[in-house]
């Protein structure tokens, strides 16, 4: 009796924590969505929901840059990370196949190579990159984004194709040996029975190449510098150096818009989310 | 599995190169190659305009021995690294040990706490973040309440790299998610069989929960301070390195030098500082783990 009114009081003050601590952590984020509803003036009163709600904010951001409205930034954006996971899941999925189903002389040391890649900060490689790609006159094109995905050496390719390998490792080979019996190439082993096996951690692949392209901001400021090829992020950064009195309302507008596609992906696909973080992280 | 009598003869299959070729490609294209020349430039004075030209150890003497910006943007990324990442990766340990007893309602609970990562590290945040913590922003309108004068933490010295701080604290639902997910595959029978020995809650942890996921905290660990030393958009949206250089971190100092100032060979030597200085780190966390990370099984390479 007493030991399951133990429990009962622990339940209540774990699920008391967790709701403080909910708060707390969205706190932020609700506030930001309600003050993108607000008149400038309430944007410092400390109440959370807005006196009056209007849709200026929306409406003004999204025109608020001279020449392009941010049709034009999002078109950008989806073309240049649109393209990049196209590339990701097909480019990863491959090399992932050829690691962890072929058995080809020096496997061992390229995988130890591909795992300590994933571990190199960007920066080292930055400065000739810039130069390299400057050389073939790709700054302030899409090239310096793509490229490196279809050789599967973008942001986070490293990371996709050990998750891959992983993924693979558990599907049994009893399939692929009873396919090659039958005749099937190491190609149509690939294309026929690992793909669709492997669809949910190909999914999670393409959510992690949206999110992390979406916000890799450090390569968009450095390749793009002419305001028609601008990303959403670009945009932004823009807006906030712009004025001098930047108006918090529609900043803070646009930038909530800048996030919703990225939310949006993550709520419709979360179950393969959740399993593809963990899949990379725990079979290691 | 090198077992003799079932596989007699590793039959190679060159065609796994095939596979592997895009990868191949760009690694010796985009990151081999692109490193050794960032050695190579490293020991040259080089602007982009002219070709570059030698210049022995120049560039790290002057950065070790006269140029106080690296001394400070090295500090206070130390700075930043040393307290995001430890207070990120407990809060996600605690958070993922409640979360772990099947709690009604964790999927809200999982998904609430992971919204600020959702995110992520983007400009929007940082914007929202410039905003909060700005002389009118949320967290002074809070302090307000309790008659407390607030200021702008952005803006004071003293304070604006805690803000950096505390965003990267905020973003702990990756990691959360993470652990949960290894705290789930320890085996249950472990835990009832210490009860039965009578061993404390706490002497669980300690014992089993610990070592069981210490592989996990391990590779949490290392991307995180990797991460954590790449920190660029936050500082550069958030407070733009300021004020007084107090947020100006390692990689915006590079970013600096190479493309505002076009340093390229200075900048290239920043970069070898930098990876050297993290795989100094990655290794002595090796070192250390070797000992205290447990292992279940070997892993097939």
């Amino acid at each position: 009796m007493t030991v399951r009114r133990h429990k009962k009081t622990r339940m209540i003050f774990t699920h008391c924590f967790m709701v403080i601590l909910c708060a707390i952590v969205t706190y932020p984020v609700l506030w930001w969505v309600f003050a993108t509803f607000k008149d400038n003036s309430e944007l410092t009163a400390p109440s959370l929901l807005p006196r009056q709600w209007i849709l200026d904010n929306y409406v003004l951001g999204w025109n608020a840059l001279p020449k392009f409205s941010f049709s034009h930034f999002f078109v950008n954006s989806f073309m240049v990370v649109g393209t990049i996971v196209v590339l990701a899941v097909l480019v990863c999925s491959f090399v992932a196949f050829g690691f962890a189903r072929v058995r080809f002389p020096l496997r061992k040391m390229w995988f130890a190579i591909l795992l300590t890649t994933l571990m190199l900060p960007s920066q080292i490689i930055i400065v000739p990159q810039y130069i390299m790609y400057n050389s073939l006159g790709w700054v302030d094109t899409y090239l310096p984004f793509i490229v490196p995905h279809l050789l599967a050496c973008g942001n986070g390719s490293a990371f996709f194709i050990y998750m891959l390998i992983q993924f693979i490792r558990g599907i049994p080979r009893e399939l692929d040996e009873s396919a090659k019996m039958d005749g099937c190439t190491l190609f149509g082993i690939y294309a026929r029975i690992i793909i669709p096996l492997t669809s949910s951690a190909l999914i999670s692949v393409a959510i992690f190449a949206f999110m992390w392209n979406w916000d890799d901001f450090f390569l968009q400021t450095l390749y793009l510098n002419s305001l028609t090829k601008f990303t959403v992020g670009l945009a932004l950064k823009f807006f906030i150096d712009g004025e001098s009195a930047a108006p918090w309302g529609q900043l803070l507008a646009m930038s909530l818009v800048s996030v919703f596609p990225g939310i949006i992906i993550f709520f419709l696909a979360q179950k393969y989310f959740v399993e593809g973080i963990t899949t990379g992280a725990l079979k290691g | 599995m090198r077992n003799g009598s079932l596989r007699k003869k590793t039959k190679w299959e060159w065609s796994g190169y095939i596979f592997i070729l895009p990868w191949l490609c760009g690694f010796f294209l985009l990151t081999l190659f692109p490193m050794l020349r960032s050695l190579y430039y490293s020991f040259t004075n080089y602007n982009l305009m002219d070709s570059p030209h030698w210049a022995g150890l120049d560039n790290y003497i002057k950065i070790f021995t006269n140029d106080s910006t690296f001394r400070q943007s090295l500090t206070i990324t130390l700075r930043f690294v040393a307290f995001a990442v430890p207070v990120k990766l407990v809060s996600a340990l605690l958070v993922a040990m409640l979360l772990k007893k099947n709690v009604r309602g964790i999927s809200v609970y999982r998904t609430l706490l992971y919204l600020p990562t959702l995110i992520g590290s983007s400009v929007a945040s940082a914007i929202l973040w410039r905003h909060i913590w700005g002389a009118s922003g949320l967290i002074n309108q809070f302090l307000n309440l309790f008659g407390v004068a607030g200021k702008s933490w952005i803006s004071t010295p003293g304070t604006a790299l805690m803000t950096l701080i505390v965003q990267g604290i905020w973003q702990f639902g990756s990691s959360m998610v993470i652990f949960l997910s290894a705290l789930k595959q320890v085996p249950e029978d472990l835990y009832e069989a210490s009860e039965i020995d009578g061993a404390s809650k706490i002497r669980q942890f300690f014992a089993i929960t610990l070592p069981m996921i210490s592989p996990i905290i391990q590779f949490n660990l290392i991307l995180q301070m990797i991460g954590a030393f790449q920190m660029f958009t936050q500082a550069l949206i958030i407070t733009k390195g300021g004020p007084v250089h107090m947020t100006f971190v390692y990689s915006l100092y590079l970013y600096e030098t190479a493309f505002t100032r076009f340093n390229l060979g200075y900048a290239s030597a920043l970069a070898w500082i930098l990876l050297m200085l993290i795989t100094l780190i990655t290794v002595a966390i090796f070192a250390i783990s070797r000992r205290v990370v447990f292992y279940e099984t070997e892993v097939e390479a």
